[in-house]
């Protein structure tokens, strides 16, 4: 028993221990790098990919995938800039309705891949193409927001001390993943989730609402996708058509990582967080050193992402004989 | 009507009222002129722009969704391949040499695919999606991030040059698209892919090395995508690693899809991709045309793919009874 349980926690060992052992690697390679403001910024800056990821997280649990996140990302911003920009809207209001609209496509989604059984891949590829495309319909060039609202939001937050200040997105982000943790692992739709991603046939013959389950987490990825939309303004106060792309492969490395198995079923949504923060330090470090070439970011994120899904697979195999 | 009951005829339909409309629309369309020993024309670029990189790029990826798969690197492969070429021949390469050192990168990707589906068994999906990742990141590497443009008339004729009156990357792709039909449906290999889309395992009691047949189709699909980014490097006289092939893979899955090769695999038609390449490009060349900026492009692109895939969905065709059902091979 003890065996199983930790074989099954192992992928999320690994994972802590590859984040510590990152940043142990740049806190020896690199004066001030173990520093509370070099984590706080590295929250703040990949606030938006933490909260895109925990959607994609339950996506990927019910055996699904969603394509298209980055491309609501990138349209929620440039709604938000457009209705309170140039229509006068209310920010608050105006951030609700950005959800409620990336919650609505997702339910869309979900509801044909459901409905009409296409490949997700497919349909959120589709939906990743027409979420562009309606950004740079809203405004083909990034814009800037200006708002008291964010303005005044850019200054609140929680003080940690030394002049430190927790701010509204990495705080939205915290709350985010400490919700999808309690919606995985304590209610009934998560336990629908990991059913259905376990075993779609099983999960119906059971009685379970496998349709509803579906539509609902496509539904919340999308919600998540908007917020993380929401944060980026916040963080940058505009809006850009153009922003979040390759989002969705981020976001789907950062919840491999955590150790959430692609074929669904299993995973954690805490995983997924320590994956952020292991992408967000490999971002962090290269910043840090300047000299090395960008491009080895994209390298080391697919290196990253075909080692651990190698390890899972070892593991499957393991567990299997 | 057995006619209607193929695969080609609604991808041939939708290209037909596309270019009826284009006829009405925008008028000296279907205008073709000889000039200095080539054909020009907007149907020509239709022909050349929609070769050299859809259409290539749906040779490789029917084949692989034939096979149940599917390959996200292309886009990423064309930048590599494009980058390595363009270096080449900077490097003082004959044209030979830089090409082939581009579609052998390309095809070694390809294959490096293959091996994580076939021997390592990752998800397709999964498996080119890092090498997406990575093989931009490997173009970025090698350029620098910075564009790499040269001077070499060779490498440029292939995209510009003209053979016999027509682009040479018409000939070239569609040779290539001749070819392989001929080959795959002259021999087993025809078989043997679809029958590994249909039942891997089944296919491999039967015999038939399954892992050999994905491993060649994802080294196919990485030299398709190589052409295709030498191709686009020869045609603008310089390799950008960034912007080559960039979502590319999406038009390369709209031609197979709209063309009428099934997603779920085991059935192929590379005529219908062909068919499919021409449509996508068309129809963006239509949506230019009628001053749709090349950014909100994707949105009707995006409705017409999910409305292909509604009509191929199983739940519809139930609904409208047999008559849509495929033709029992």
């Amino acid at each position: 028993m003890n065996r199983i349980f930790a074989s099954r926690l192992l992928p999320l060992m690994a994972t802590g221990l590859v984040l510590v052992a990152l940043f142990a690697a740049a806190g020896a390679g690199y004066e001030n790098f173990l520093s509370a403001r070099v984590v706080l910024n590295l929250f703040k800056d990949r606030a938006f990919l933490g909260v895109v990821a925990v959607g994609m997280t339950f996506v990927i649990l019910s055996g699904g995938i969603d394509l298209s996140v980055g491309a609501v990302m990138a349209f929620t911003t440039v709604f938000l800039a457009k209705v309170i920009g140039t229509m006068g809207w209310s920010a608050p209001v105006a951030m609700l309705a950005a959800v409620g609209i990336g919650v609505g496509f997702g339910m869309f989604q979900g509801w044909v891949i459901h409905f009409f059984r296409i490949p997700a891949f497919l349909v959120t590829l589709a939906g990743m193409f027409l979420a562009r495309g309606m950004a740079f319909v809203v405004s083909p060039r990034s814009v800037e927001i200006r708002s008291a609202f964010y303005d005044d939001l850019g200054e609140r937050g929680v003080p940690l001390g030394e002049g430190l200040l927790l701010t509204v997105g990495p705080l939205v982000y915290l709350v985010v993943v400490a919700a999808g943790m309690v919606v995985a692992h304590g209610t009934r739709f998560g336990r629908n989730v990991y059913a259905l991603g376990g075993n779609e046939a099983s999960a119906a013959l059971m009685g379970l609402p496998v349709g509803a389950t579906r539509v609902g987490v496509y539904a919340l990825c999308g919600g998540c996708a908007a917020l993380g939309g929401v944060i980026s303004t916040l963080a940058l106060s505009s809006g850009d058509p153009t922003r979040g792309t390759g989002l969705e492969l981020d976001a789907i490395a950062a919840a491999v990582i955590g150790g959430t198995v692609l074929t669904g079923g299993r995973g954690w949504v805490f995983g997924t967080f320590l994956g952020v923060l292991i992408l967000g330090t490999i971002k962090t470090i290269l910043d840090f050193d300047g000299s090395l070439d960008p491009a080895w970011l994209r390298i080391a994120s697919g290196g990253l992402l075909l080692g651990f899904i190698l390890l899972q697979k070892l593991i499957a195999r393991q567990s299997v004989s | 009507m057995k006619v209607l009951r193929s695969t080609l005829v609604w991808p041939l339909v939708a290209l037909v009222v596309l270019l009826v409309f284009n006829a009405v629309a925008s008028p000296g369309f279907f205008h073709v002129e000889w000039k200095d020993g080539r054909l020009f024309g907007t149907v020509v670029d239709v022909f050349n722009q929609g070769a050299r990189v859809p259409m290539l790029l749906a040779l490789g990826m029917t084949l692989v969704i034939a096979t149940g798969g599917v390959d996200l690197s292309v886009g990423s492969i064309m930048a590599v391949s494009g980058a390595v070429a363009a270096m080449q021949v900077n490097a003082g390469a004959p044209m030979v040499q830089a090409v082939g050192a581009g579609l052998g990168l390309a095809t070694l990707l390809g294959l490096v695919n293959g091996l994580l589906i076939a021997r390592v068994g990752l998800q397709p999906i999964i498996a080119t999606l890092v090498m997406m990742v990575a093989g931009r990141g490997l173009a970025m590497l090698l350029t620098g991030s910075q564009m790499v443009p040269f001077a070499n008339r060779s490498l440029t004729w292939l995209a510009n040059g003209s053979v016999g009156g027509l682009p040479v990357p018409v000939v070239l792709v569609l040779g290539l698209a001749v070819v392989t039909g001929w080959v795959l449906r002259r021999t087993a290999a025809g078989l043997f892919i679809e029958a590994t889309g249909d039942n891997e395992k089944a296919s491999r009691l039967a015999g038939i090395q399954t892992g050999g047949v994905r491993l060649a189709v994802y080294g196919f699909s990485g030299f398709c995508a190589g052409l295709s980014g030498v191709l686009e490097a020869a045609n603008i006289s310089a390799a950008d690693p960034a912007r080559i092939g960039d979502t590319r893979e999406l038009d390369a899955i709209f031609a197979v899809v709209a063309g009428g090769t099934a997603l779920t695999g085991g059935r192929f038609s590379l005529a219908g991709s062909v068919v499919g390449a021409l449509l996508l490009q068309t129809l963006t060349l239509t949506l230019y045309n009628q001053n749709v900026a090349p950014a909100v492009a994707p949105v009707p692109k995006a409705v017409v793919i999910l409305a292909v895939c509604l009509l191929h969905s199983p739940r519809l065709r139930a609904r409208f009874g047999k008559r849509t059902q495929p033709v029992a091979a």
